[in-house]
């Protein structure tokens, strides 16, 4: 019994480092397309360019170390974070929208920017991953 | 789902951490099992069954019968 236990903690381990490796390195190439053309190479198009193509690069194995970490879950687990992206999927459609309208519209004085999407998303799929882990405790 | 996994755990005196290895699952799974708050899917009863000898019908018994 042991030698699977230590098989199942040993896998969940490495797929949770290797998904955390993997939005790391997403997010540090996302801060050096953000923030690198102004402050480190003098908004050269080119430098530019090269890292967002790294950046997208990142950005799919950062998916396929999700899919990964998703398929390799047990089945409680995997209703869990299928429940959370459902309803981070559907709140980030419906607000993600009404929020763009707002900005359509000029009924507000800011921008609807994508950031603040992802924000509302990230912010549902943690509320919504701990009412389903409390539902099942 | 009513199920017998708590009494059968016990009776080998397994923890749930013991059990959730044997199976290849999470322990809040065999909790949850147990609770009877999740209902296991058929490979997974399967896997319970052949770990306590038993048919899946005498660790599983479906309250709409």
């Amino acid at each position: 019994m042991s030698k699977e236990a230590s098989t199942r903690t040993a896998r969940e381990f490495h797929n949770t480092k290797r998904l955390g490796a993997w939005t790391a390195a997403w997010l540090v190439t996302l801060a050096l397309v953000a923030f690198g053309p102004v402050y480190l190479w003098d908004k050269e198009p080119l430098i530019t360019s090269a890292f967002i193509v790294i950046n997208l690069g990142i950005g799919g194995g950062m998916i396929i170390a999700n899919i990964r970490f998703v398929a390799d879950l047990d089945e409680l687990q995997k209703q869990i974070h299928l429940e959370a992206m459902g309803i981070s999927l559907g709140v980030g459609l419906v607000v993600g929208l009404s929020y763009s309208m707002l900005d359509i519209t000029n009924l507000v004085s800011w921008n609807a920017e994508i950031s603040h999407l992802v924000f509302v998303q990230g912010i549902t799929y943690l509320v919504a991953m701990g009412n389903a882990h409390r539902r099942y405790k | 789902m009513k199920n017998r996994l708590k009494v059968l755990r016990a009776e080998r005196d397994w923890t749930q951490a013991q059990l959730a290895e044997a199976l290849d699952v999470s322990r809040q799974t065999i909790n949850a099992i147990e609770k009877g708050k999740f209902d296991p899917s058929l490979p997974l009863a399967f896997k319970a069954a052949r770990l306590f000898g038993l048919s899946i019908e005498d660790i599983f018994e479906d309250e709409e019968a």
